[in-house]
């Protein structure tokens, strides 16, 4: 794989967590999504639940968020939740 | 001590204690206005991604959405004013309210009744002074809001704007907000802004063309859920600009009493210092007089 994804997962009050990442996965109102680099653009809208992030140093990172969406943009992922832990 | 310089002395202390207060209500109000400024500066990545998103959505589908729609015969209008909770902040809270009346005047001017939606115990205390009603109000989080209080009240107004705007209920076909903008540590602006119906706005970052979107589960729904999101994001944002605002209006009016103290302290010693001239001029001239008089007697007697 050629590139990375460059995820932000925010918050209205702050930005939770940003960095390189080599997948997503949430699960949207239609279901579980996998997002790997060179996704379609996509904006979809989040049911509550837990957001994995795999980062491109291996490790794997979960939010929990609630009330969001997610958008894709040429390898751009952003997460934004009202509420992001 | 003449009874003079005690009252100066007396005077004197109590500027002096005055002036303690207000030099320590200046430097926490300038430590939480670079809070105040971090808070809006962290909120602004998620309002950017959200008006990005709706941009998107609005430019790649025509769904009409009730937010959007403007009432082809509006009758009532609500009015958010966002003010303080606490006062010692110069004209901050005054001038937000009068905004406020200016733009009511406005609308009313349009044939419309207004509904008022208070931020900030100053703003209920002027209103219930004067017997004007009031739709709903907050108090509590002026100078310092979580996102829990803004979607608490854009609940509330997006609640009001959705219900039918008969004569009988609480519906509103417009929403205007009225807050304080902060421009830099010396300028903050009373502004008046129409919020909904929606008009979306540009991001202050433009991201060139936007990409074609696919949709899940569809235009339709990602703006139904995006749209509410996006005027509590606004309001948050008001409400952010509002506390920094708010901060530093009461440093700006803190750090004046302050000087002002400082000048007093300055009129009063010199008054203080007169007295005691004053006093030790006419000891000795009491004294010189009674020794003459003393001397001229026993010249007289011998």
């Amino acid at each position: 794989m050629a590139t990375n994804l460059t995820v932000e997962v925010v918050s209205p009050e702050k930005r939770v967590w940003s960095g390189e990442a080599t997948m997503v996965s949430a699960r949207t109102l239609e279901g579980d999504l996998g997002i790997l680099p060179d996704h379609a653009p996509l904006l979809g809208v989040l049911v509550d639940g837990l957001v994995s992030i795999k980062s491109a140093d291996g490790e794997k990172v979960e939010f929990q968020i609630n009330g969001g969406f997610i958008s894709v943009a040429q390898n751009r992922v952003s997460i934004l939740g009202e509420s992001a832990s | 001590m003449g009874a003079q310089l005690r009252i100066y002395r007396r005077r004197m202390r109590s500027v002096k204690a005055t002036k303690k207060i207000t030099k320590a209500m200046e430097l926490i109000s300038a430590s939480r206005i670079v809070k105040a400024q971090q808070r809006v500066a962290a909120s602004s990545p998620y309002a950017n991604e959200l008006t990005r998103a709706v941009t998107a959505v609005a430019s790649f589908s025509n769904t009409n959405h009730p937010l959007t729609t403007p009432h082809p015969n509006p009758r009532r209008a609500a009015v958010l004013i966002i003010t303080a909770d606490r006062g010692m902040a110069g004209a901050y809270s005054n001038s937000a309210i009068k905004e406020g009346d200016q733009l009511v005047a406005l609308l009313k001017e349009r044939g419309l009744s207004v509904e008022s939606y208070l931020v900030g115990r100053k703003a209920v205390n002027f209103y219930r002074f004067r017997n004007r009603a009031i739709a709903n109000s907050w108090t509590g989080f002026s100078d310092n809001p979580t996102y829990a209080h803004a979607k608490e009240i854009s609940d509330s107004l997006i609640n009001a704007f959705l219900a039918e705007s008969g004569t009988e209920s609480h519906g509103v076909d417009e929403l205007h907000i009225v807050y304080t903008e902060f421009k830099s540590m010396i300028t903050q602006l009373p502004q008046a802004k129409r919020m909904l119906p929606l008009e979306v706005v540009e991001t202050t970052v433009k991201t060139g063309l936007l990409p074609m979107y696919e949709f899940e589960p569809s235009p339709e729904n990602v703006l139904n859920s995006l749209l509410p999101r996006y005027v509590e994001a606004r309001v948050f944002n008001a409400m952010l600009q509002s506390a920094a605002s708010e901060h530093a209006a009461r440093r700006r009016a803190m750090k004046s009493a302050t000087d002002n103290a400082d000048e007093l302290i300055k009129s009063l010693t010199r008054l203080a210092n007169a007295a005691r001239q004053a006093e030790i001029t006419q000891e000795i001239s009491e004294i010189v007089g009674g020794a003459d008089a003393l001397a001229s007697a026993s010249a007289g007697s011998e």
